[in-house]
């Protein structure tokens, strides 16, 4: 392994080309500053929102929401998704309904989850989960499916009962596929919370970013910015590491 | 105890692919091919039999039906005079590409068969003395995509043969070894062998396997397979074809059944 210093220094570079640019454009473009601010501008302001609290707050919200919906979708997603690909009635009965809710974008429900729910946190993590379910359930029932014969054969051989046929074969053989899923889909999931704020409720990063353009800050709209990348680098880089666990990471090699 | 007995085997699969009716269909739903068409065979306690026959021809077919993974034939199959229902750990299937669950280390491959074993302390030392036989001590906890080819077949003999099965089925257990290796293993599963005497089932399509291991050879026909050749191989070991000009004359013959006319 390379030492952690050197795996940074490419980050870094691109960062720093990102930020050149950034100070450039901001500089010769020949916008004013309400609208584009510079780098300089826009970590000032960054710290002054750290320091009063209001940034802690704002990405509190939005990562109670994301981590509530993602959490309950994962709970019932997965199982749902074993069920349905272990067992076919299952499977015709609802895979047509599942097809045909998927493709309706979260933010379509906006409308009805805000009368459902209200304004708050609900309607918000309603749309998290729908958001995260949907994909969820699909990636798992074809990772399932997709689970070589052989080893379900062996399974047999070994006399596995119906419960250690889920607990040692299933669940274990889905993993690494059911890991890559969780990972794509809480990208997804952070990209609707912000969208869900900016409708629904009155704090989160998403609501920051709206109420600052109201109040044309588009040095806050940019820290809402920056902070929401960031967060989602931090959830991608925290998924990649449950992906390396030793008994899931031959996911990597099999054929 | 391992004796076998098959009668009458019959079976056919179906092709279900969309083609214009011929004669012969099965109503409604595609073309019968028969595979197997009534195979008699008996193998003995403790015996090793090598299965040949053509490419397609239903060795593995066979070898899945006696395994109980396949129960879509007619006829009998008999293990020990009872009926084959379905797969057991008392006739364990070695597969032609690794069969070992990917997700878990050696060790817990070997212990899939002890599980229900309750001595903590015994069921480590059984582990590691399989282990050991099959020379992967120091592998313990690695997972199979960390192995050669060859410690993968050697692991997937040790997981097999903890279970103290009465019958070991594999089906071109060497596929995919290099040369060495392969040559190697062989040799350790007849080793083996010798030391457990256990019935074994092994298809192979490589003819100098079926000779140099077999107590005896079957050689199968192509599609429909019938049995076309059973020979006992009374001959010591280790063999050579210099040393068991019978053995020559024998390979000769086989190539010749399986239309090879010079065996290079």
């Amino acid at each position: 392994m390379k030492p952690k210093s050197k795996s940074l220094i490419w980050p870094g570079i691109s960062f720093s080309a990102l930020l050149l640019c950034w100070e450039l454009l901001a500089r010769f473009s020949g916008w004013s500053t309400e609208i584009f601010p510079g780098p300089l501008q826009v970590f000032i302001s960054m710290w002054d929102l750290c320091i009063s609290g209001v940034l802690v707050k704002h990405t509190v919200a939005s990562l109670y929401r994301v981590t509530v919906g993602f959490y309950l979708a994962m709970v019932l997603g997965i199982p749902l998704g074993i069920l349905l690909g272990r067992w076919e009635p299952a499977r015709n009965l609802l895979n047509p309904l599942i097809q045909f809710l998927r493709p309706i974008s979260p933010l379509a429900w906006i409308p009805l989850s805000m009368l459902w729910f209200g304004i708050g946190d609900k309607p918000a993590i309603f749309l998290i989960f729908l958001s995260s379910f949907f994909p969820l359930v699909v990636s798992t029932t074809v990772a399932v499916s997709a689970i070589n014969p052989v080893y379900f054969q062996v399974a047999a051989n070994f006399n596995f009962s119906r419960a250690e046929i889920v607990t040692r074969m299933v669940i274990p053989a889905v993993l690494p596929a059911v890991i890559t899923a969780l990972r794509i889909t809480i990208t997804i999931a952070w990209l609707v919370v912000v969208a869900a704020e900016m409708i629904a409720v009155q704090s989160g990063l998403g609501y920051l970013i709206l109420d600052s353009r109201n109040a044309l800050r588009m040095d806050y709209v940019m820290d809402g910015m920056i902070i929401i990348g960031l967060i989602g680098l931090m959830l991608d880089g925290f998924m990649r590491r449950i992906g390396r666990i030793e008994s899931v990471s031959w996911g990597t090699y099999s054929r | 105890m391992g004796r076998i007995l098959i009668q009458n085997l019959k079976k056919s699969f179906i092709n279900r692919r969309k083609a214009p009716r011929q004669p012969g269909d099965v109503d409604g739903i595609g073309t019968e091919i028969p595979v197997l068409d009534d195979v008699n065979l008996e193998f003995r306690d403790g015996e090793m039999v090598c299965l040949l026959g053509p490419s397609g021809c239903g060795k593995s077919t066979m070898l899945r039906i006696i395994a109980g993974f396949d129960d879509q034939y007619s006829g009998s199959v008999q293990i020990n005079g009872k009926e084959v229902r379905g797969p057991s750990s008392d006739h364990i299937f070695v597969f032609q590409h690794s069969g070992l669950l990917p997700w878990m280390t050696v060790a817990q491959n070997v212990e899939l068969g002890l599980r229900h074993m309750k001595d903590k302390a015994a069921r480590r030392e059984k582990i590691q003395e399989y282990i050991d036989m099959v020379e992967l001590e120091g592998f313990e906890h690695y997972y199979p995509h960390q192995l050669s080819g060859g410690m993968q077949r050697r692991a997937e003999l040790a997981r097999a043969l903890v279970l103290n099965p009465d019958v070991l089925i594999m089906d071109e257990p060497f596929s995919g070894l290099d040369f060495l290796t392969r040559m190697k293993i062989r040799e350790e599963v007849v080793t083996m062998h010798e030391y457990i005497r256990k019935t074994t089932l092994m298809v192979t399509h490589d003819i100098d396997d079926a000779l140099i291991m077999g107590d005896r050879i079957v050689v199968l026909s192509g599609r429909p397979s019938r049995v076309k050749l059973e020979h006992e191989l009374p001959f010591p070991r280790p063999r050579s074809y210099d040393r068991e000009p019978e053995l020559s004359r024998l390979r000769d013959e086989v190539y010749l059944m399986l239309g090879v006319n010079y065996a290079v």
